[in-house]
């Protein structure tokens, strides 16, 4: 049943692709469809609400501009209300102001779409904040995200001087994607047990007469977006691990393909635009194929357990149940820390701190890879700039000058993907060794031994790739750890985008090289096979020393 | 759509910006505001039972807990959850985060056999599940599996005088089996289970 109740669910994602795709395709294709009748009186009523009069393409750099400026804005909005939030409305259960390193660390969380909370929902925000900040940021970072990624694909298919218009992709995403989608979602969930409602904590007698207070809130509202923009924060301090957000193994599917859903579409969506649907599957491929490497090695690692546990006597033949829900078991627990780390959304449904060493090695990994599937476009992103690196490392082999997609890849792109990859290591590993060398940094490692060094190095992982799950044991709300994390996520976030955006914006300006026999095709096989090879070669290598004394050395210790 | 937008260079920058403004103003409302109440609204109107926390009521219809959240029960003649480090208060959420390998950790399942023992003398301790003395990772799971309730019959039984054929029926009436067959895992509701034994024990 385990393994059956995995494969269902894959299945159903890979039939939702095309359809999804296809929609995607739709809404920032700017072709007339069908699609405009229904929202576009709607759209023209925000665009003229945001005094939007011209809707013509940008170049990268406004392009740029523009969602920089958008995102400045909106942290600052975001940041005055958690300062302020004593004296706002909907504050029911009384909630004070958040204090200013951890709302540093909170904006810039959740607009950088990471989610890493060092605060407990149920006691650090009011209704009014989990609304007005964390919801709005859900969607307005996802609606971010998703306009650079099609942004990006827009530069590397087609030719001209624009990459599109930012504002405009920017209300697309939200009325034609979040927004009809988050509202189905959400009455899903209610329909599933999820609660949705503005009165306080309640506080109750048990059956055996003693006193238990039972946080509500709006939850259902904020668990549709945080999953389907791939955010990842919860409502209550445990995440998707508390009944509430998450009662059932149905709403635990509902929660999976939320999230899973529009980054796995998005190769097809790269593909429709390419015009060669065979590449976007190829890249689809590729990152399947490295997720189901990353969920099995967490599955079974799980399923074998703790060997201290297990040398105990009892029957473990459950498999590793600490920090684990008894509804989820092994199987939808694995697949939802493998999908939540692959998507970079950073919602739990169990305790990753809790995981074996070698469960966890497969959470860490996927985000430290940061390729597969990824959160609102940034994997895909990050996916084509290794085929980028494929083909330059082809290139050099066989001494020709690369092509991808038609274009050549030159000094200048190499240089701008040569920053966005070495960037990601950078900001994850040099961070961690400066924490190791502080008191600062080491005074929050709640676990002894390898188990500790995990726990810093998945910290900055976790800011870097913009996931935001957490080993939550780490004692992280220090002014040390809120500055630090919020300025990896900064960087982990802005660096590639901007980065990533200048190669489309370089890109689209090219001469288009003319198929010939002696073209390096990069829409079969042996291409995905190269990609594989990259990333692992590339990317994976990178992090081998940090893995080995982490989860590695607990693994071997603990037998 | 290929014209170029920068028709005033120099006043591009701030038109962004103050785009910029309206659009966060905007969406602050929309998606901050009315999305949430909307849907709340809804939700309240179609399934408020669902909506505010699937609350279970007593007789007199005073409310003695969420179906979805666990309580603490010290008594040994109530079936037993899982650990919480929290002790069930739904206040918060959360756990220790212990890794395999903390010797906290160890220590405390240790802790959990030998207490099991003493209180369960008749059933050995290679049948005890894993799930019955591992911390949850909300602190606050409502369930434990079939197998934790049917260990804990023995001793429920010496201490109500019921039958043990009779509180393996009411077991077996709690089970949940999986959803739609094949999805999650079968699972006992601690609470709901109580419930039926304090009503058998009257």
């Amino acid at each position: 049943m385990g393994i059956l109740q995995i494969i269902i669910v894959l299945a159903v994602l890979v039939l939702l692709v095309k359809p999804v795709g296809t929609y995607v395709y739709h809404v920032f294709s700017n072709e007339p469809n069908r699609q405009d009748r229904i929202f576009g009186p709607f759209e023209k009523f925000i665009y003229w609400l945001i005094g939007l009069k011209n809707q013509s393409g940008m170049t990268w750099k406004k392009y740029a501009l523009s969602f920089l400026l958008t995102n400045i804005v909106l942290t600052a909005v975001g940041y005055l209300i958690l300062r302020l939030q004593k004296y706002l409305p909907f504050n029911s259960s009384g909630i004070d102001n958040m204090e200013q390193t951890l709302s540093f660390n909170t904006i810039i969380s959740f607009m950088t779409n990471t989610n890493l909370q060092h605060y407990s929902g149920e006691s650090g925000l009011s209704y009014f904040s989990q609304m007005a900040v964390i919801t709005m940021m859900m969607f307005t970072s996802a609606a971010t995200g998703f306009s650079v990624a099609i942004a990006f694909v827009r530069g590397i298919t087609s030719r001209g001087e624009t990459i599109g218009n930012f504002f405009q992709d920017f209300v697309k995403a939200h009325t034609r994607i979040f927004i009809p989608a988050a509202v189905l979602v959400t009455l899903l969930l209610v329909a599933l047990q999820v609660p949705l409602t503005l009165d306080p904590t309640i506080t109750i007698t048990t059956v055996e007469g003693a006193v238990q207070s039972i946080a509500l809130g709006p939850v259902a509202a904020l668990e549709s977006i945080k999953h389907l923009g791939t955010n990842g924060g919860g409502f209550f301090g445990v995440n998707s691990a508390h009944p509430f957000e998450n009662p059932n193994s149905l709403t635990n599917i509902v929660e999976i393909l939320s999230m899973w859903v529009l980054p796995a579409s998005l190769p097809y969506v790269f593909g429709r635009f390419a015009k060669n649907r065979k590449q976007g599957w190829v890249v689809f491929s590729a990152m399947m194929t490295l997720f189901l490497l990353f969920l099995s090695l967490i599955y079974f690692s799980e399923l074998r357990g703790n060997p201290a546990i297990n040398a105990m006597g009892i029957d473990s033949s459950q498999g590793s149940m600490e920090g684990k829900e008894v509804r989820f078991g092994i199987p939808q627990s694995s697949l939802f820390s493998a999908v939540t780390t692959a998507a970079t959304t950073g919602t739990v449904n169990n305790m990753h701190d809790t995981l074996t060493p070698l469960g966890g090695l497969g959470t860490l990994g996927e985000m430290m890879l940061n390729v597969v599937f990824g959160g609102k476009g940034v994997g895909l992103i990050n996916m084509l700039m290794y085929a980028m690196l494929g083909v330059f490392l082809c290139g050099l082999m066989v001494g020709r000058t690369p092509e991808f997609l038609g274009r050549k890849i030159e000094p200048r792109e190499m240089k701008l993907i040569a920053i966005a990859i070495l960037a990601h290591p950078f900001i994850i590993l040099v961070p961690t060794a400066i924490a190791f060398m502080t008191d600062l940094g080491q005074g929050a490692i709640t676990n002894p031994g390898s188990h500790g060094i995990t726990q810093v190095l998945y910290e900055y992982t976790s800011s870097a790739a913009n996931n935001g799950s957490g080993f939550e044991g780490l004692a992280d709300n220090t002014p040390f750890w809120n500055i630090t994390t919020g300025l990896v996520m900064l960087f982990g976030r802005y660096v590639s985008m901007i980065a990533m955006l200048a190669v489309a914006g370089s890109l689209v300006r090219k001469q288009w090289v003319p198929e010939t026999v002696g073209t390096f095709r990069t829409d079969n096989k042996l291409f995905y096979g190269i990609l594989i090879a990259t990333v692992f070669i590339i990317g994976a290598l990178t992090f081998l020393p940090a893995i080995v004394l982490g989860p590695i050395a607990e693994h071997l210790k603990l037998g | 759509m290929n014209n170029s937008s920068a028709s005033v260079p120099g006043a591009t920058g701030a038109s962004y910006a103050l785009i910029a403004v309206r659009a966060s103003l905007v969406f602050i409302i929309l998606c901050g505001i009315i999305y949430p109440l909307a849907t709340t609204g809804i939700a309240q109107l179609i399934m408020p039972h669902n909506a505010n926390g699937s609350l279970i009521k007593d007789s007199s219809g005073n409310v003695i807990g969420s179906e979805l959240i666990g309580q603490k029960f010290e008594d040994p003649k109530y079936f037993q959850g899982r650990v919480s480090s929290i002790d069930y208060n739904a206040a918060g959420s959360g756990s220790n985060n212990y890794a395999p390998s903390n010797p906290d950790m160890l220590q405390r399942t240790q802790d959990s056999i030998e207490a099991w023992k003493k209180l369960n003398p008749d059933v050995p301790v290679s049948k005890l599940p894993i799930a019955l003395i591992t911390n949850s990772g909300s602190g606050l799971d409502p369930h434990i599996t079939p197998a934790s309730a049917e260990v804990q019959i023995p001793r429920i039984s010496k201490l109500t005088g019921l039958l043990t054929a009779d509180l393996e029926k009411l077991v077996d009436k709690h089970t949940e089996s999986r959803d739609l067959g094949v999805f999650g895992e079968p699972r006992v509701n601690v609470l709901k289970l109580n419930l039926a034994l304090q009503a058998l024990i009257k």
